[in-house]
């Protein structure tokens, strides 16, 4: 596709990563005084907030279901979040984004605890650089959790792909637009269930089953990274109290 | 029959606390004969009964619980009451009327008005209907002095204590009065404004240290040092 190559001759991609490592992460978690619940990604080059409200009552009215509460979730890119200045509207992509993610979350969350109810998730990508929809499941499912909303299991997510023939995890922005082939998933490590899975581009069949093992493999890294943003804020409390 | 964490160890939603015949009790679930914990809490273990006490909640109502909560909405019929839950309360303008109630002849405003907080008492409740309240009891009704502090509801059996142990240190050691709303809220009314932040402080200690030991005995402390100044 390109002249320049994405892995070089000691098998390093173009950020300097090994094949199957992932970008560094750093997670936060209760980051907005306003909001019930929420957190803070950095993955690489992206930057990612997340918010949730709720439950609460439902507005418009109609939408209201007698039996569950109802997820509404908005992944919105930022207009700087680009290089080339992006509409602020919600774009055909920015919508169907946040319906996977919705869907994506909802197996997580014990929505029939709290009939009659809205719980508004709202993501906000900062900076992006490729891999969004993967690093907004993993910090939304934290916010969630924050927010004390009931949960099954932490939802992590991470993208694997192939680039210049071999497959690689997590991949970046140039990777992902150069690249072969992308497959985004999203786990549940406890539970041992996916609830996200798709993909651009062309994989063999063998190539597609070790695709998703890698993506799965870096679900755990980041669900173990999870966890210990999510108990690090108590966790200093008490080794305060101690001193 | 293994379980998986200490007593009053820190777990996430999702991890896996015990295996084989547990019930599970709060913040739990059960599949498969393994108890998962659903929130970020504090496991614990009562004979067979595993169940996680969240460090972070929402209140959801209950009957017979005391709330303290703010008017929003002034209706026919009633008063739409904030009670800071995913549900809005009702109370009905026949709870407070002396006589029978006529919507021509009474002016509902005039007993209590957008704004207002009030301490009440959940009559009825479930998950398919709004829950009730009732004024109609001694030591409920309008609030008309003192400060209210939010803290988070699941937090409230500590800000209590064993036999309410902590709740009696913080009263006698600022002289306020205090009045714990299920739903959160809390009503501090002391003689003087300095010994009303004091409580609230100490208040908010207990909610930030909720999950750390021999804290009644360092709220005393801390009490003791500041109010002795």
């Amino acid at each position: 596709m390109s002249n320049e190559t994405l892995i070089n001759k000691d098998g390093l991609r173009i950020d300097g990563r090994k094949l199957h490592e992932l970008r560094p992460t750093k997670i936060e978690v209760g980051v907005l005084s306003n909001a019930d619940g929420s957190a803070y990604i950095e993955q690489g080059k992206n930057k990612i907030l997340a918010g949730i409200y709720g439950p609460k009552e439902v507005h418009p009215k109609h939408r209201e279901r007698p039996d569950r509460a109802i997820l509404r979730c908005r992944y919105h890119m930022a207009p700087f979040s680009v290089d080339e200045r992006k509409s602020p509207a919600p774009s055909r992509r920015e919508i169907e984004i946040s319906k996977v993610i919705r869907e994506a979350l909802e197996p997580a969350v014990f929505l029939e605890y709290y009939p009659r109810t809205a719980i508004d998730l709202f993501i906000e990508v900062l900076q992006a650089h490729g891999g969004t929809r993967c690093a907004s499941l993993t910090v939304a499912s934290l916010a969630l959790a924050d927010g004390g909303i009931p949960m099954r299991d932490l939802t992590a997510a991470c993208a694997s792909g192939k680039v210049d023939g071999k497959l690689v995890l997590d991949l970046n922005d140039i990777e992902d637009k150069k690249g072969e082939a992308d497959v985004p998933l999203a786990y549940m490590p406890n539970l041992d269930v996916i609830t996200l899975l798709q993909m651009d581009g062309q994989l063999t069949i063998e190539e597609f089953t070790e695709a998703i093992n890698l993506s799965l493999e870096g679900c755990k890294q980041l669900h173990v990274l999870q966890k210990e943003a999510l108990k690090s804020k108590y966790i200093s409390v008490r080794e305060g109290v101690k001193e | 029959m293994p379980t998986f964490f200490e007593r009053r160890q820190l777990v996430a939603p999702g991890d896996l606390l015990a295996e084989g015949n547990y019930f599970a009790g709060e913040n739990t679930f059960k599949n498969e004969e393994k108890v998962y914990s659903t929130s970020i809490g504090l496991v614990e273990f009562q004979e067979r009964r595993v169940f996680v006490v969240a460090l972070k909640a929402f209140y959801v109502p209950r009957v017979e619980d005391i709330v303290i909560g703010g008017v929003t909405d002034v209706t026919i019929g009633g008063w739409i009451v904030d009670i800071n839950s995913p549900y809005p309360a009702l109370l009905r303008a026949s709870d407070v009327m002396e006589r029978s109630y006529r919507p021509q002849r009474n002016n509902l405003t005039s007993i209590f008005d957008i704004g207002d907080i009030l301490i009440a008492k959940i009559v009825s409740y479930d998950r398919t209907r709004d829950p009730l309240l009732t004024v109609r009891e001694s030591d409920l009704g309008k609030v008309t002095r003192g400060q209210i502090v939010g803290i988070i509801p699941s937090k409230i059996p500590r800000l209590i204590g064993k036999k309410g142990s902590m709740i009696t240190t913080i009263k006698s050691e600022t002289g306020c009065h205090i009045v714990i709303g299920q739903n959160g809220r809390v009503l501090v009314s002391g003689k003087t404004v300095e010994d009303e932040q004091l409580a609230i402080m100490a208040i908010q200690k207990v909610e930030e240290e909720s999950h750390t030991s021999g804290l009644t005995n360092r709220v005393a402390e801390l009490l003791k040092e500041r109010s002795g100044r």
